[in-house]
């Protein structure tokens, strides 16, 4: 075995004070999680202030490390390697072999750093550093020693074993999973909201989701475009109970009660509505959407604010001051973005009209809304007795058949 | 869903119960590798042979003649790239049209870039291609002519006996294939007599199942094999026999072929009941001909004012099942290669949906998709984009 373990390092978590402990259990479940689908045996340990994951069998390293790069909270993945406490002459060839092997091209300047955890080791972290370094220096001549900016760095931390470790494999950052509650995300076929779901996710919040369709104006391939994209999120943060919503009646029935240039802004109302009766429903402790200032019609400054008016809850808008271009990077870095790209219609553009007000106030679209009084009520709860549920987990997809069910299941 | 009217035949088809009961005896029992040399080999390479002698019984050739691919796209592939290596010497020119089917059409892409040269013929606003212009387009190194039988998408027939002659009249050397995915189970097609040496059929489209293509090659028709392998099929087509497939393509294709006037007979019947029906609305367009000068199962209409996607998920709720464009061809939409070729108007363009029934239609299917097109097509038009 070339690793024995994995020094997993995390950053914020490690200044939360008195509830630190609670974010590092949370990253402890999240890892033994991730690593439940990886081939081999795991054991993921705390101590003095840091996360283990022990490799008690073979396994394969890329999967393990491709697994752990999912895990919110993770800032580094460190593959170790262990060895029994030995006096310094073997340990300085056992460090010169180790730094060998992970560097095959040697033309590099290095600095050693020990921690010396057992104090009775016979020569402290600063003799530790300067004997091994100058082993390092005499098996590879090529290399050279750069104190204060060296290209690479060379760890070793003397504990009751001894714990060699070079590279730093870059994780998400972030909070684990489950650690800041949960939030409802306004799911929809584009670019933006698995974007801003990630987003969300990534400081620690499970995510549920709301899908409206709109058949026959959408189809069900829209739908599964939806699922697929919830599939993909849902690899970092773990399973996603989408709620699909049928919201074409309400669709038609402010089609043909309201001014068409308000349609879109009425309809995001509503959809506001219905999602924070929803996440209500499910303790959800907050909205998220993909919205960005001034990206379409409903998402400028004054559009967002009569949207946002119909909530209590808190709206989380991640993207809001991202460039297109931004969150286009982002959504091909989680994968999102060429299932985002799919064509099928959803229903936000089904009957957008040509030049939708842009600077509506919240008095006039109140009065508008007016129109719908007669059977609105009604329509909005027939909605959300439409609500089917699909957990969706990396690629498997369980339907509810009854919000009980979910319910039932500790939600 | 209570009610179900699946009117996409030309998508694909229900399996005859037949077909579907004798493959289950293929797998469950007979299930021996044709090539093999013991009797569950003979059992199987007996369907085989059987069903090479149906095929030859129908199209009028000898059962060496039939060879069995996994899909009309493979047929059309082994058919266009086959001839071209193997005529190569010959010339380096290809003649089509321009409503063929993707595997054609892409297919002579391919050949393209392999350094062939391809003609495209245009055809009439019915979607037929003229005889004289495909007898004007064959040059002394024209290897050979693509036309498909039966346009998938409005039902055109392309006069495929004249074209032969006008090939043959033109260039003999020239090969002439015939892509009758659409056309076969549906009409009679002598190759030898309508002097067509190369034939794409399919299983799925004539109720068997999917998996399952036929090639019709010619006496003397020369062709290079694209695959390569064990050797079956006089090495022409490599990979073991799909031996329940080719055995249920045959029962199908017997059973149609049995009943053949018939059926042809009830479904222009059925065809112009629709049309009549359905046009009683305002604004109904029918694309290509009508009657017999029309494939007696393809209807392909334009709804002015209506989104096809919309009105097919609006019909799909109904249990309605239908197609916008070329279902097969592809999951998106898209605009339509044959309904930009017969000059279709723009504004119809997303509104044109193809209604595909087969032998197994019923007259009250036709009247339940009528009277609710009726019902939806009104409310349609009331909530649009504006």
């Amino acid at each position: 075995m070339r690793y024995h373990a994995f020094l997993i390092k995390y950053a914020e978590i490690g200044i939360k004070g008195k509830n630190r402990y609670l974010f590092e259990e949370k990253l402890c479940d999240q890892i033994k999680l991730a690593l439940k689908r990886c081939e081999g045996k795991f054991r993921v340990a705390r101590t003095s202030g840091r996360v283990f994951v022990y490799c008690d069998e073979e396994y394969d390293y890329d999967e393990v490390v491709g697994s752990l790069k999912l895990v919110f909270g993770i800032v580094g993945i460190c593959p170790v390697r262990i060895m029994d406490v030995v006096p310094p002459v073997e340990l300085k060839n056992a460090a010169a072999e180790f730094f060998g092997e992970e560097y095959p091209d040697r033309h590099l300047s290095f600095k050693i750093h020990t921690r010396r955890l057992v104090k009775n080791y016979p020569i402290d972290s600063m003799e530790c550093n300067a004997e091994l370094g100058e082993a390092v220096l005499t098996a590879y001549p090529e290399t050279h020693v750069d104190v204060h900016h060296p290209e690479v760095m060379l760890y070793v931390e003397i504990r009751e074993r001894i714990y060699l470790y070079s590279h730093i494999i870059p994780g998400p950052g972030g909070l684990p999973i489950g650690s800041s509650g949960k939030a409802m995300l306004l799911l929809s076929g584009g670019i933006d909201s698995p974007v801003a779901g990630w987003m969300v996710a990534k400081r620690g919040m499970k995510l549920d989701a709301t899908y409206f369709n709109a058949p026959p104006y959408t189809s069900e391939r829209a739908l599964q475009k939806v699922i697929d994209l919830a599939s993909i999120v849902s690899r970092y943060t773990g399973p996603i109970y989408l709620h699909n919503i049928n919201f074409t009646e309400i669709q038609l029935y402010i089609y043909e009660k309201c001014p068409h240039d308000e349609l879109t802004i009425i309809m995001r109302r509503y959809m506001m509505r219905i999602a924070e009766t929803i996440a209500k429903r499910t303790a959800c402790e907050a909205l998220i959407t993909g919205e960005s200032i001034g990206q379409v019609a409903s998402q400028t400054t004054r559009s967002l604010a009569v949207t946002n008016e119909v909530c209590t809850l808190p709206v989380f808008r991640p993207l809001i001051a991202f460039d297109k271009e931004d969150i286009i990077t982002i959504s091909k870095k989680i994968g999102t973005f060429d299932t985002s790209i799919l064509p099928y219609e959803d229903c936000c553009t089904i009957f957008v009209a040509k030049h939708p007000v842009t600077k509506p106030t919240a008095e006039v679209i109140r009065r508008h809304e007016q129109n719908l009084n007669e059977k609105i009520d009604e329509m909005v709860q027939r909605a959300l007795d439409t609500d089917e549920i699909l957990v969706v987990d990396r690629g498997h997809v369980r339907r509810l058949k009854a919000r009980e069910d979910m319910l039932q299941e500790g939600q | 869903m209570e009610k179900e009217v699946y009117l996409d035949n030309s998508a694909t088809t229900k399996c005859f119960s037949e077909a579907a009961e004798l493959m289950n005896r293929i797998y469950l029992t007979d299930y021996g590798n044709p090539s093999s040399m013991h009797h569950k080999g003979v059992v199987a390479e007996n369907y085989i042979r059987g069903a090479k002698q149906t095929f030859a019984d129908i199209l009028k050739c000898s059962p060496r003649n039939i060879y069995f691919t996994s899909c009309g796209t493979e047929s059309d592939n082994l058919a266009l790239i086959g001839a071209a290596r193997a005529n190569r010497r010959a010339g380096k020119h290809l003649i089509t049209t321009k409503i063929e089917h993707p595997a054609i059409l892409e297919t002579m892409k391919f050949l393209q870039s392999e350094g062939y040269e391809v003609t495209y013929l245009d055809v009439d606003e019915y979607g037929r291609v003229d005889p004289g212009a495909v007898y004007d387009a064959v040059r002394d190194d024209t290897i050979l002519v693509s036309v498909m039988h039966t346009n998938n998408e409005i039902g055109a027939l392309e006069p495929v006996a004249q074209i032969g002659e006008a090939v043959k009249r033109k260039n003999p050397g020239t090969l002439f294939h015939v892509d009758a995915v659409q056309g076969f189970g549906k009409a009679l097609i002598h190759p030898k007599k309508m002097q067509i040496d190369l034939l794409s059929a399919s299983g799925h489209k004539i109720h068997s199942p999917k998996g399952v293509g036929l090639l019709y090659i010619g006496d003397g028709v020369k062709i290079r094999n694209i695959i390569y392998g064990g050797g079956q099929q006089n090495g022409m087509r490599s990979g073991t026999e799909n031996v329940a497939g080719i055995a249920a393509m045959a029962l199908s294709a017997k059973k149609l072929y049995d009943q053949l006037d018939e059926d042809r007979e009830r479904l222009y019947s059925l065809k112009q009941f629709f049309i009549d029906e359905v046009t009683k609305l305002d604004g109904v367009h029918v694309n290509g001909l009508q009657g017999t000068d029309s494939a007696p199962h393809v209807i392909s209409l334009s709804f002015e004012g209506v989104r096809a996607e919309v009105l097919l998920h609006a019909l799909e709720e109904k249990g309605i099942y239908v197609s916008a464009g070329s279902a097969c061809a592809s999951n998106h939409p898209h605009i339509s290669d044959t309904l930009l070729a017969i000059h279709t108007k723009e504004k119809l363009l997303d509104s044109t949906l193809r209604f595909s029934t087969s032998v197994l239609t019923t007259k009250e299917e036709l009247q339940y998709t009528a009277d609710t097109l009726q019902e939806l097509i009104p409310f349609l038009r009331r909530y649009t984009r504006q």
